[in-house]
This record gives C-alpha cells, sequence and structure tokens, in this order.
C-alpha cells in the first residue's frame, strides 16, 4: 500500500511540476482572490478585523476545489484509466497516493497564500507564523478529505458543480476548525483543542478513505 | 491457433448502462491463443464486449467468465490485472515522458526499470523516450500503448480500434507485433473497423449490430 502511494504521489507531482498548472493558474487566481479580499475590507479593517484567518480558508477552499478538481481529471480520460485499471493497483494505495500529492500541493499553496495574508490582509507576522503547523494539518485534512470526494464527484468526469456541491459538507468543519485555530493564534484563545479536531478529522478521513475508495472506483 | 480450451465464455451476456443495452445477450467462446476480430458499425457494441471481457464493464444479466473469473461475483480486479487495454483514447498519462510512463507501470507491477529500453526499440520508440507523450503522433502513441502492454505481458489483449490513425507501415509493424504475441500464447481481441485486416493472421470475425454477435467467421 506504501509502495503504491508512494508511486502514485511521485507521478501527480510530477505531472503537476510539468504541466506548471499550479504555478500559473492556480496561485494567481489564489492571489487574486486575496487581493479581492483585501479590497473588501478596505483599508482601514484590513490588519484591525477578526475576519482575516476566515477570508485565508476562504481563499484555501476556491484553491483546494481546483487543485482536487485537477487531480482527479488526471485519471479522468476513459483510455487511461481502463489502462491504470488493468495494473490493478491497490485503492487504498491510490488513496494515499492521491491524497500525499494534494497535501504536498495544498501546503506549498497555503505558505504563499499565509505570506500573501500577512501582506494584503496585515494579519500579524506572528501570529501567522504560530498559526503555520494547525494550517498545515487543516490542509492535510483537507486533501484526505479532497481525494475521497474527488473519486465520489466521478473522477473529473462528473459537472464541475458537483465536487463543491458533494464536499462543502465535509470541508465545513474543517476550515471552522482552522479558521478558529488560526484566529486563537492571533489574537489568543484556544488554539490546542482546534488544532486537535482537526487532526482527528485527518484521521478519520485517511481511514475511510483507506476503507472506501476501492468502492468509489468500482462505483 | 493455440489450444482450445477457452479462455472467453459468455452466455446471453447483457450490459445496461442507464436502462440503455450496450450488449443485448451475447453469445461467445473464445480459445486460448487465438485472434478475434470484433467488426461493426460505430455503436453496434464493440468497446462495449471488449470492456466487459476486461472487467471494466459491468455484466448486467447473462453469464460470463473469462480467464477462470466470473464475471458476475468474480474478483474483477485480479480479471483486470490479467488483460491489457489498448483504447483508442490513448492510454497513459499526457504529462509524462514515454519512459516515465512505462517506468510508472513497470514499478506499479514490481518489473524491473531495464526492460523498459528493450520494449521501447521493440515498438521503434527508443529515440522518443524522453519524449512526453501528448507531443507524440497518433501512430507513436500507438506504439507507446503497445510498449505499455508489451512490459505487463497479460494473457488477453484487448485492442480497442487499434488500426485508427496508422499508416501502412504501422498497419504492418502492428500485424507483426500480433502475430508474436499470439504465437507467444496469448489471446488478441481486437474492434476494428475493417474486417479484412490482419486476414494474414486468420483471425476470427466477429460482426456486432445492436449489441449483439450478428456473424461469426472463422
Amino acid at each position: 500500500m506504501i509502495r503504491i502511494a508512494l508511486l502514485v504521489a511521485a507521478k501527480d507531482l510530477r505531472i503537476e511540476r510539468r504541466s506548471r498548472v499550479l504555478l500559473w493558474q492556480v496561485l494567481p487566481f489564489g492571489a487574486m482572490a486575496l487581493v479581492l479580499c483585501g479590497l473588501a475590507l478596505g483599508p482601514q479593517h484590513a490588519g484591525h478585523s477578526s475576519a482575516g484567518p476566515g477570508l485565508f480558508y476562504l481563499v484555501m477552499l476556491l484553491v483546494a476545489l481546483l487543485v482536487i478538481n485537477r487531480s482527479q481529471v488526471i485519471e479522468g480520460s476513459p483510455g487511461t484509466k481502463a489502462s491504470v485499471a488493468t495494473l490493478g493497483l491497490d485503492p487504498a494505495g491510490v488513496f494515499l497516493g492521491k491524497a500525499l500529492a494534494l497535501m504536498v500541493e495544498l501546503w506549498l499553496m497555503g505558505v504563499v497564500l499565509l505570506a500573501g495574508s500577512v501582506l494584503l490582509l496585515h494579519t500579524a507576522l506572528v501570529g501567522t507564523l504560530s498559526a503555520l503547523p494547525s494550517v498545515l494539518v487543516t490542509l492535510a485534512a483537507l486533501s484526505a478529505a479532497g481525494a475521497l470526494y474527488g473519486a465520489l464527484s466521478g473522477g473529473g468526469q462528473g459537472p464541475a458543480t458537483l465536487l463543491p456541491v458533494l464536499s462543502f459538507p465535509a470541508f465545513a468543519p474543517l476550515l471552522i476548525a482552522g479558521e478558529r485555530s488560526f484566529s486563537a493564534a492571533l489574537h489568543g484563545g484556544a488554539l490546542w483543542q482546534w488544532w486537535v479536531i482537526s487532526l482527528v478529522a485527518l484521521a478519520a478521513y485517511v481511514a475511510l478513505g483507506i476503507l472506501l475508495y476501492g468502492v468509489l472506483e468500482e462505483s | 491457433m493455440g489450444s482450445s480450451s477457452p479462455v472467453v465464455v459468455l452466455r446471453d451476456a447483457v450490459v445496461l448502462v442507464s436502462g440503455f443495452p450496450l450488449l443485448s445477450g451475447v453469445n461467445l467462446e473464445l480459445a486460448a491463443g487465438s485472434l478475434s476480430v470484433v467488426t461493426g458499425a460505430n455503436g453496434a457494441g464493440k468497446t462495449s464486449l471488449l470492456r466487459l471481457l476486461g472487467g471494466l464493464a459491468a455484466l448486467s444479466s447473462g453469464a460470463g467468465v473469462v480467464s477462470g473469473i466470473d464475471l458476475r461475483g468474480g474478483d474483477l480486479r485480479e480479471l483486470r490485472r490479467r488483460v491489457g487495454w489498448l483504447g483508442h483514447e490513448g492510454s497513459f498519462y499526457d504529462d509524462l515522458s514515454a519512459y516515465e510512463n512505462l517506468a510508472f507501470a513497470a514499478k506499479a507491477l514490481e518489473r524491473p526499470l531495464s526492460e523498459i529500453p528493450t520494449v521501447l526499440e521493440r515498438v521503434g520508440l527508443a529515440s522518443r523516450a524522453s519524449t512526453i507523450a501528448r507531443q507524440l503522433s497518433a501512430g507513436q502513441r500507438r506504439r507507446l500503448g503497445l510498449a505499455w502492454l508489451l512490459l505487463r505481458r497479460p494473457e488477453l489483449w484487448l485492442l480497442d480500434e487499434p488500426y485508427a490513425s496508422l499508416d501502412e507501415e504501422g498497419r504492418t509493424f502492428f500485424d507483426q507485433l500480433i502475430g508474436d504475441v499470439i504465437r507467444g500464447g496469448a489471446t488478441v481481441v481486437l474492434s476494428a473497423h475493417d474486417p479484412l485486416r490482419s486476414s494474414s493472421l486468420g483471425p476470427r470475425t466477429l460482426t456486432l449490430a445492436g449489441g449483439l454477435v450478428v456473424e461469426d467467421r472463422s
């Protein structure tokens, strides 16, 4: 399972590195969304508002949906799907590999967008840095959930709106926990409790993915 | 032809998708080590038949056994491991090079990477090993698909319109390779619009219409 996971993750990351879609399309989109959020707050409120963490996670959600959809599109063409199916890969390994690649991509995006939130939303640098571990855990949980819901929404072949509709109820608790822990890091409060919620969610989605990914593939 | 023990047995096989019958009751036996060409108009059910044989489409009713695995209730994942699929849409990752695609398959199957240069040489793509798959011509992409199958060495080769986009040289090469594969003991089922193609290999020709085998010529 681990061998297949590493193989799939390496393949997905190589494809992303080569296609440069993340670098030239998704990242600029995320940056523009952050700029728009900064404009929406206005110069008087940026930095003083408690909206920074929520806006950061809103942008991360939009970015995550693009990245998750792209991760499924890679496998989506009928020929590729059929050929890869005949390799008989362990579905749990495929799920873990997909989730791992998504996690690396979202972590990269997250770090860049955190820096963007310091610049554009004027979140405090020290608070933002102390929020980094919780952001990484939340994004890891989002990756595991995203790999699962990406497969559920039709593996890149379903309607484009299906992924957001299906995944939002699953993502919402993660986003809330992430936003709360980010806010706690900035303004003080119960940082660890929200951190643990993200960690439990990560473990739950990894377990669900390992158990269900094969069933979703078959369906 | 190889031995006469059937590698494929279908009895009144029906495949439904959203209630629409893609196959309407196919009866078929294919001997191991044989070549069969499935012909028919667009929508006749050629691809659906191949997908059923590969465990890639579900049998809705009827019965079927492929490579000893029951299509209803059997381990379809194990069946898929035993078949090789070459689709007319391309059969690999477009953003990986020819070598990287084969390396992915080799690692997945725990085969040595040292086999890849030999396989690329065999299909005439040795000089294109580092070319990204999407930059290959249609004929080269088909050869890469064949390389993928040669690396895997499946028992049952399912080739969906393999002659499409191939020039005369490519078709001749393809015929030679299929001949070698059959002599090696594998079973080949391919779909084609032209039933006369591969006649030098003595294929059995199955003509499909409306999801049924309407003609069976050996």
